[in-house]
């Protein structure tokens, strides 16, 4: 639902980057979003497309870099997908393991043409 | 063509405006506990309750939000105390900035305790930070016991869950101990007090918990 503001947020930081570097077009950004981000991808694509062409975005790309939940174990330190909220580790059955990714909802990088 | 590192979170812009109100309720002393739930979880009526029970003299502020009118802030104020209402006009959550400008309504004014009722939703308030000390997620038991297992990033963020309505539990099939190890799933830590507005089972615990961080807080300050 709060999607088009996240989308607002990204393209306003490709307006600074296109500001710092005159004469280039940025042509694609990269979000790194996580499973716990509370982001819904298809919805954010929908608002990308609907907001960037009125931003001054006529060929920008978005490309997504999904990111699992993932728990770091504090006994053998192996890192591993949380799936069905099992957090406990495959490796070693340990249950003492903490949150090690998969909230992320970043703006990765952008790409610049010449 | 050249590929720029950015490496900034997309909220970056409210995460710097909550790092500001963080920094400024510590130098007040103000504790601030941000509230969260679907749509008719009972959030305002706990509010209404917890505020009858908290100590005399405590300085406390409600600020609450809602897409429209103004209602919940009137049954607020009728504890007496300073409350606002943040009408987002759509917007499914509080951000930052709201907050801020929510505050400067009460110049030179500082609290002991702050509460902020968010937007019904489980959702989008997660990802926008207000600068709360903590967050408390509101769970009814007319909802699913799976709630924390469906939206686990609200529970994840929360300090504690809050079972509400306890008193309809004999009318509805929800289970409490599988509501409580969902949420245990999700967050291992996470405090959790059952309540019910209409018995007041659970309030004084609830409530003591409550001020026992505004203690805390004010001590650290």
């Amino acid at each position: 639902m709060h999607e088009m503001g996240i989308v607002s947020s990204v393209l306003d930081a490709v307006h600074r980057v296109a500001e710092k570097n005159p004469g280039r077009r940025p042509s694609k950004v990269g979000l790194r979003i996580g499973e716990w981000a509370g982001v819904d991808l298809e919805s954010l694509r929908f608002c990308f497309d609907a907001l960037a062409p009125s931003e001054g975005f006529r060929d920008l790309d978005l490309e997504i870099d999904y990111r699992y939940r993932q728990n770091r174990c504090q006994r053998c330190g192996l890192e591993f997908r949380v799936k069905d909220y099992e957090i406990q580790c495959p490796s070693c059955l340990s249950d003492n393991t903490i949150p090690a990714g998969g909230e992320e909802l970043d703006i990765a990088w952008v790409e610049l043409q010449e | 063509m050249e590929r720029l590192e950015i490496r900034q979170k997309v909220l970056n812009e409210n995460d710097r405006v909550a790092a500001a109100l963080r920094q400024r309720f510590a130098e007040q002393g103000t504790a601030v506990f941000n509230f969260i739930s679907s749509p008719g979880s009972g959030k305002t009526m706990l509010l209404e309750r917890t505020l009858e029970r908290l100590p005399l003299g405590m300085n406390v502020a409600v600020l609450t939000g809602d897409i429209q009118t103004d209602n919940d802030a009137r049954r607020l104020a009728r504890a007496g105390y300073p409350v606002q209402q943040i009408t987002t006009a759509g917007a499914c959550h509080l951000d930052a900035r709201m907050i801020e400008r929510a505050l400067a309504n009460w110049p030179g004014e500082e609290f002991d305790l702050l509460l902020i009722e968010n937007v019904g939703n489980l959702v989008c308030p997660t990802s926008y930070d207000l600068g709360e000390q903590a967050k408390i997620a509101v769970l009814s038991v007319t909802e699913g016991e799976d709630k924390p297992l469906k939206y686990p990033s609200a529970f994840f963020k929360s300090s504690a869950m809050i079972l509400n309505k306890t008193d309809l539990l004999p009318w509805v099939p929800f289970d409490c101990k599988a509501a409580r190890a969902n949420a245990r799933a999700i967050h291992p830590e996470i405090e959790i007090f059952e309540t019910s507005c209409t018995s007041q089972q659970g309030l004084a615990e609830w409530c003591e918990w409550l001020v026992a961080k505004v203690d805390a807080r004010c001590v650290a300050a």
